[in-house]
């Protein structure tokens, strides 16, 4: 790229753009994760004895949540993310590339 | 590798692992044939499963030994992302989950939930936060990240002690570990099951480094999880007629309550924080060592816990899992950042798979124990607590039990009650053998002491029972039992394999070649990593052989240290370009410095605390300090060099760098920009 035209210029800057705005994207979708996260994992322990009230096939909800309903939700998130991510790779012509 | 190789890699691999799990399933089948039918010696079958493992594992180790350093540090980053994801799962369950940990939630309850959220919640961080981006900048070890990211040797010195102080207090646990399932089940003598187990270890991690430790990994993996969901299925099925626990323990949960408010026991099951936070599963395990660490103290009365002390631990447990360097060097193994992303999903779902039915083990126990241990006569418990009871992991503290006693010979809870002088035993006839007539003192004044009926307060139960006895209460047969120890065994040998591997390249990549002889030939470098795993066994076995109260005690830490010093800084390298060398370095020394000092501040003198957090939780403090003073150090010093805010750039999209701004220049926007998605 020794000699730029203006409309190499042009490229290069809505190259940057794309970028920077893939980086939102990227950074949107981590900070909803990880307030679904927060929520699953620091919520229900205040709430421990009010929702254990709550007995489903004799799981009192409250001892659930943290054995297994929030675990459940980490897995789900993660495969998600890798999902929604690998999707925006796409979308944003970021894949095909060696490596 | 091309996209048709890369397949034929993968069909190879599941085609050699699903051979490997339908022979190591034909085989436990035909010993347990054998022993049904010809009455096979159980410690014949113990050293079976021994020699058959640890066989195994070693002609993997073999097989894969190498001399390319790319295969020796990170497996030639060709492990397919599912196959990583298992052995990340061994790697990451230790002895310590596969053995104690539902032993932990039977004693701890709701509070012991504590470990089951924090030690799956932190993979969430790691896939969010670290997974992708370790994968894109490809290097061999955390520190060289550290030192690449923020420019320097120093940077990068800091962060390979720290490696090392982490996993090698882990190590030795493990190593520990090892020792201990040996001398149970094929009944040699502790220091030789230190050894054999280390020898194990080598044989993978020695000719074959991350590549042979990857697959043997892969192997364990299969192994542990096929023996910790067996017993609990078969006991599922007895005690509830389906056979999937993780479903039907909420049968036991309801029992569970009904029988607690039968036999008048206050603290339930399924209320939260009914003791203040203790350390007990590791002084639980060290007890059963022969060590005596101090009881777990708290500023509560007992009977109290907050819910912010859980919470705190839940915090160190999760943010030091995303911290812990052997967890993060496996994401340089992946073929492509893509495949990293999938990897911590798979990874996740293969401890998942261990964790949630942890707590399926610990209801039915209790289930169990509530309905035909207590309550029952002492001399007519069922067979299985009788013999239990033997081994000392079950301690039945009735003291109709000292009957017939020898005076000089009194179990330890006997003595301990001696001690402090709450029993007094008067040999008043002078024959040495203890009579139920001869007790007296505060211990026997209680009116069900001498009863002879159990009691639950008589109940002192091992962490290490619940996995342990399961096959027994569930009415299988030894094979079973020795299936359990195989995998314990595999647990604590995947764990053992990963972290040499880190303190090895510790010193042979970052602190020798990278810093020292950066001149230093391939072959060089990869002698003195032989070389090093061998020292890193050695000091290992050599700290595992005393047992040390004092290791026991640091694995507890090893989450609050490895929150306190990697996570921030490994955070902000990646997330915020300003970061630089001096904020990194401060951040590091100064979040390991505050949480050591309340670690031990805490640990020594529990009056001294903020909000009742105890040392275990100490982390907390840690890790806030060492993001102010990244932020506040880098603010103050030079914004970091063009080349290195270059770095993060690359960091945050998947592709080549060098190839990126030419090959997008051609590669026009695919779709209307979907920037407001």
């Amino acid at each position: 790229m020794a000699q730029m035209t203006n409309v190499d210029r042009d490229r290069v800057e809505e190259v940057k753009t794309r970028l920077e705005s893939y980086w939102q994207a990227n950074i949107r979708i981590i900070t909803i994760l990880l307030i679904i996260w927060f929520a699953v994992a620091y919520v229900p322990p205040l709430f421990v004895n009010q929702l254990n009230q709550i007995v489903i096939a004799g799981f009192p909800l409250g001892y659930y949540m943290g054995s297994q309903g929030s675990l459940i939700v980490f897995v789900l998130e993660i495969f998600f993310y890798a999902w929604y991510m690998n999707k925006l790779d796409e979308d944003y012509g970021l894949v095909g590339i060696k490596r | 590798m091309t996209v048709t190789t890369k397949d034929a890699f993968r069909q190879k691999l599941v085609r050699s692992y699903g051979i490997f799990t339908g022979g190591f399933i034909v085989f436990t089948i035909v010993l347990l044939l054998l022993e049904l039918f010809l009455g096979l010696p159980t410690a014949f079958i113990g050293w079976c499963f021994l020699l058959l493992t640890m066989g195994l594992y070693a002609v993997i180790g073999i097989i894969s030994r190498t001399k390319i350093l790319d295969e020796y540090y990170v497996a030639g980053r060709s492990v397919p992302g599912i196959f990583n994801g298992m052995a990340t799962g061994a790697d990451w369950m230790s002895a310590a989950s596969f053995i104690s940990m539902a032993g932990s939630l039977w004693l701890l309850g709701y509070d012991g939930l504590a470990y089951i959220m924090g030690w799956t919640g932190g993979y969430v961080l790691l896939a969010l936060l670290f997974a992708p981006y370790i994968r894109k900048f490809g290097q061999y070890t955390i520190p060289d990240f550290v030192g690449a990211r923020f420019g320097g040797n120093k940077a990068r010195v800091v962060a390979a002690i720290a490696a090392i102080i982490v996993s090698f207090t882990y190590v030795t646990a493990q190593v520990t570990g090892v020792g201990v399932i040996m001398s149970r089940f094929v009944g040699v003598d502790y220091t030789w099951g230190v050894v054999i187990g280390l020898s194990g270890v080598l044989v993978c991690s020695f000719l074959g480094g991350m590549k042979a430790v990857t697959w043997t990994q892969v192997a364990q993996y299969i192994i542990l999880i096929i023996a910790y969901l067996v017993p609990v299925i078969f006991l599922s099925i007895k005690l509830t007629g389906f056979p999937i626990p993780e479903l039907s323990y909420g049968q036991a949960l309801t029992n569970i309550q009904r029988l607690e408010q039968e036999q008048g026991i206050a603290k339930s099951y399924v209320t939260p924080y009914n003791e203040p936070m203790s350390n007990k599963s590791a002084v639980d395990s060290a007890k059963q060592i022969g060590l005596t660490p101090p009881e777990p103290k708290s500023i509560f009365p007992q009977g109290t816990g907050m819910p912010w002390e859980f919470m705190a631990l839940t915090f160190c447990l999760m943010v030091g899992t995303a911290g812990l360097p052997h967890i993060l060097i496996r994401f340089y193994t992946v073929p492509s950042v893509r495949e990293s992303r999938t990897s911590v999903g798979w990874a996740l779902f293969f401890i998942f798979l261990l964790y949630f039915t942890a707590p399926a083990y610990a209801a039915f126990s209790r289930w169990e124990i509530l309905q035909n241990v207590v309550g029952q006569q002492v001399a007519t418990l069922p067979s299985w607590a009788a013999n239990w009871a033997k081994t000392g992991l079950l301690g039945i503290t009735d003291l109709t039990t000292l009957e017939g006693a020898d005076m000089t010979k009194l179990p330890a809870w006997a003595s301990a009650k001696v001690a402090s002088g709450d029993l007094v035993i008067s040999d008043g006839n002078g024959d040495g053998i203890v009579q139920v007539a001869e007790l007296s003192g505060k211990a026997t004044e209680a009116p069900t002491a001498t009863d002879g009926i159990l009691q639950f307060p008589e109940l002192d139960i091992s962490a290490d029972l619940i996995v342990l006895s399961t096959p027994e209460i569930a009415g299988l047969p030894y094979t079973i039992a020795a299936l359990v120890a195989a995998g314990g065994l595999a647990a604590a040998l995947s764990t053992a394999d990963g972290l040499l591997v880190v303190i090895a390249s510790a010193v042979a990549h970052d602190v020798f070649y990278r810093t020292l002889r950066p001149n230093a030939s391939a072959e060089t470098r990869m002698r003195l990593g032989k070389a090093m795993v061998l020292v890193a066994a050695a000091c290992a076995a050599l700290a595992a052989v005393p047992r040390l109260a004092l290791i026991v005690q640091m694995v507890a830490w090893a989450f609050s240290l490895a929150a306190a010093s990697f996570f921030p800084v490994v955070m902000t390298g990646i997330f915020w370009r300003r970061a630089n060398g001096p904020g990194a370095i401060a951040g590091m020394i100064g979040g390991l410095a505050v949480t050591i000092f309340y670690m031990v501040m805490n640990y020594i003198n529990p009056e001294f605390n903020v909000l009742g957090i105890s040392h275990l939780s100490a982390g907390i403090f840690g890790v806030p300090v060492n993001f102010a003073l990244i932020y506040v150090v880098s603010k103050l010093t030079a914004e970091p060099s063009a080349e290195m805010q270059h770095l993060v750039d690359t960091l945050r999209h998947p592709q080549e760098d060098d190839e990126l701004m030419e090959q997008l220049l051609q590669k026009p926007m695919p779709s209307p920009a979907p920037a407001s998605k």
